[in-house]
């Protein structure tokens, strides 16, 4: 009875709210999904974060550190969305440190060079927000309100990181190589952001049917694709697919193929820096411990005073 | 160069400098919250840094506010040695903060009354920042103070460890008396009373004990710094210097 109604709201594109009756594992499915996306935001500060102190100039400085800041934010968002399924910050954060719980692979590269803040915010981002524009539309209320505040910003960073990459583009040889290099090492791992190809992608089925995913992977990473492949050009750098045509029939850019094998390799702890990134949050988080007991202790002191 | 121009120039550096210092933090907070309201504090300083050095470029008229801060070397920083120290853990960052907070606070609000009028709107600006800042590191010793044991001798070692760096936030030097007779610069040396009041009043509160008087560093004014400052200008200028043909 509970299911029938729980899918006849879906069907009519209400939003199920956290009180409302759900089936475990649409809950299950969800947690897994917004603190996946949690985690991304706040690994997702480090590749980033490598640059903020090396900034060429104030203002890319200050425009750096706003957006890594903006993304604490949407991880802040998003662990209060993951909250209202019925599981704790504290918890979520101990999956991660497990390797229970997985974050964007594209956070597993290195930021090697200035050009890579442009490419992180023309393409990464640029690659959320596809997707992120996609789930507004999803079934889980306070996931879907999070996405709405999340998107504004995003769509900032991806300008501002598109504008670092023109900038490059038409300066002096080693800028525009720097820019031409950045690109060519986030191009494929930025189109595997969508996942696997849905021949192969696993859980597809009951997140369509319940409206956690509104399009499929290969649809939104299409999109993605037709959207980028303008902006290359238009700032004179190559996108590095000897495949990539326009296709006049479908309207559509045909591409080539990924490396899977790269992908599953990356998303199973084997990237150039997965080691590292968890042991720089696990790091942080564990030197913050004397400081979090320590606002305890006083709170609770207060407490005692107050009482 | 004038005198005005190497006074504002002082002030602009000792904002960047914390800027840099607090962005170092980008990520490695103690917690989300106060990661982002230490990346906060880090924008307000490189804001202010910016105001202060397009002055600076303004009255120097041959060098931009970016050349002002990326391409000076170690000797020609005039910011006060306190805001270049390490930050050491969550503890030591919090003291080196509130005890410079405190200056700013108290430097600001005579500065808001600049007979320069760039310099008195930028201080204005600045104070409603600082006001933030003093707020945030003030509860956060008093937190820390009166927390654990644990937390309270790791503030305690901190304080002991900066105050030397505090003597130097009150000297004046020919500089500083010209413009002050100008009616445009502050006369720090009259700051020290408040400031020790206000110290004092916080330090009880966060139960830590003020340290003794102690040996007190200076250079600042004259381009002596600790040997932490040439790393943090190597990794800031890094791009600047290895590209100097290159617009960002």
């Amino acid at each position: 009875m509970n299911e029938k109604y729980f899918q006849e709201r879906i069907d009519a594109e209400k939003k199920i709210e956290p009180k409302d009756w759900m089936p475990d594992d649409y809950r299950k499915h969800l947690i897994r999904q917004i603190s996946q996306h949690a985690h991304s935001e706040i690994i997702g500060m480090q590749p980033e974060g490598n640059w903020i102190t090396r900034a060429p100039s104030l203002r890319a400085k200050m425009i750096l550190l706003a957006k890594v800041q903006d993304e604490a934010g949407h991880g802040l968002y998003l662990y209060s969305a993951c909250e209202t399924l019925g599981i704790s910050r504290e918890k979520l954060v101990q999956q991660l440190h497990e390797g229970k719980a997985k974050y964007s692979s594209i956070f597993n590269y290195p930021t090697l060079s200035w050009a890579d803040m442009g490419a992180v915010g023309w393409l990464v981002d640029g690659a959320a927000i596809v997707n992120q524009v996609s789930l507004q539309r999803t079934s889980y209320g306070p996931y879907s309100r999070g996405m709405v505040k999340i998107c504004k910003e995003e769509s900032f960073h991806q300008r501002q990181g598109y504008e670092i990459m023109a900038e490059m583009a038409k300066g002096t040889a080693e800028q525009k190589a720097m820019a031409q290099d950045a690109l060519n090492r986030f191009w494929w791992p930025s189109i595997m952001m969508f996942g696997p190809q849905d021949s192969d992608s696993p859980r597809s089925g009951n997140a369509m049917k319940w409206k956690i995913k509104r399009q499929t992977n290969d649809a939104l990473r299409q999109d993605f694709i037709d959207k980028t492949v303008g902006q290359a050009e238009v700032i004179g750098l190559t996108i590095p697919d000897p495949d990539l045509k326009w296709n006049e029939e479908r309207q559509s850019y045909d591409f080539g193929e990924m490396d899977w094998e790269e992908f599953w390799s990356v998303v199973n702890g084997n990237g150039p820096c997965n080691k590292q990134r968890l042991a720089h949050h696990k790091k942080a988080y564990d030197q913050g411990k004397w400081v979090r007991d320590a606002a305890k202790a006083y709170a609770k002191k207060q407490e005692l005073v107050a009482n | 160069m004038s005198s005005l121009f190497t006074y504002t120039l002082r002030i602009a550096d000792s904002s960047l400098i914390l800027g840099q210092r607090m962005s170092e933090w980008c990520s490695n907070g103690p917690t989300l919250e106060e990661d982002i309201a230490m990346s906060n504090i880090s924008l307000d300083m490189f804001g202010q840094a910016n105001g202060f050095y397009q002055y600076a470029a303004q009255l120097d008229g041959t060098k931009s506010a970016d050349e002002l801060a990326f391409r000076r070397n170690e000797r020609e920083f005039f910011n006060h040695q306190l805001v270049e120290q390490e930050n050491g853990n969550f503890g030591t960052t919090m003291v080196r903060n509130f005890l410079h907070d405190v200056f700013n606070f108290l430097f600001y609000t005579e500065l808001s009354k600049s007979k320069d009028e760039t310099l008195s709107a930028l201080a204005s600006k600045s104070l409603k920042e600082v006001k933030y800042h003093l707020r945030h590191s003030s509860n956060w010793l008093i937190r820390l103070g009166g927390g654990t044991e644990e937390s309270n001798t790791k503030v305690q070692d901190a304080l002991e460890e900066l105050w030397m760096y505090t003597g130097e936030l009150f000297e004046m030097d020919n500089l500083d008396t010209e413009l002050l007779n100008n009616g445009i610069a502050v006369d720090n040396s009259a700051l020290k009373l408040e400031w020790d009041i206000m110290v004092n009043k916080t330090l009880v509160k966060a139960k830590l004990t003020r340290p003794e008087e102690v040996y007190m560093a200076t250079g600042g004014k004259k381009g002596l710094h600790t040997e932490c400052l040439g790393f943090i200008l190597s990794e800031m200028q890094f791009l600047q210097r290895a590209y100097p043909d290159a617009k960002w």
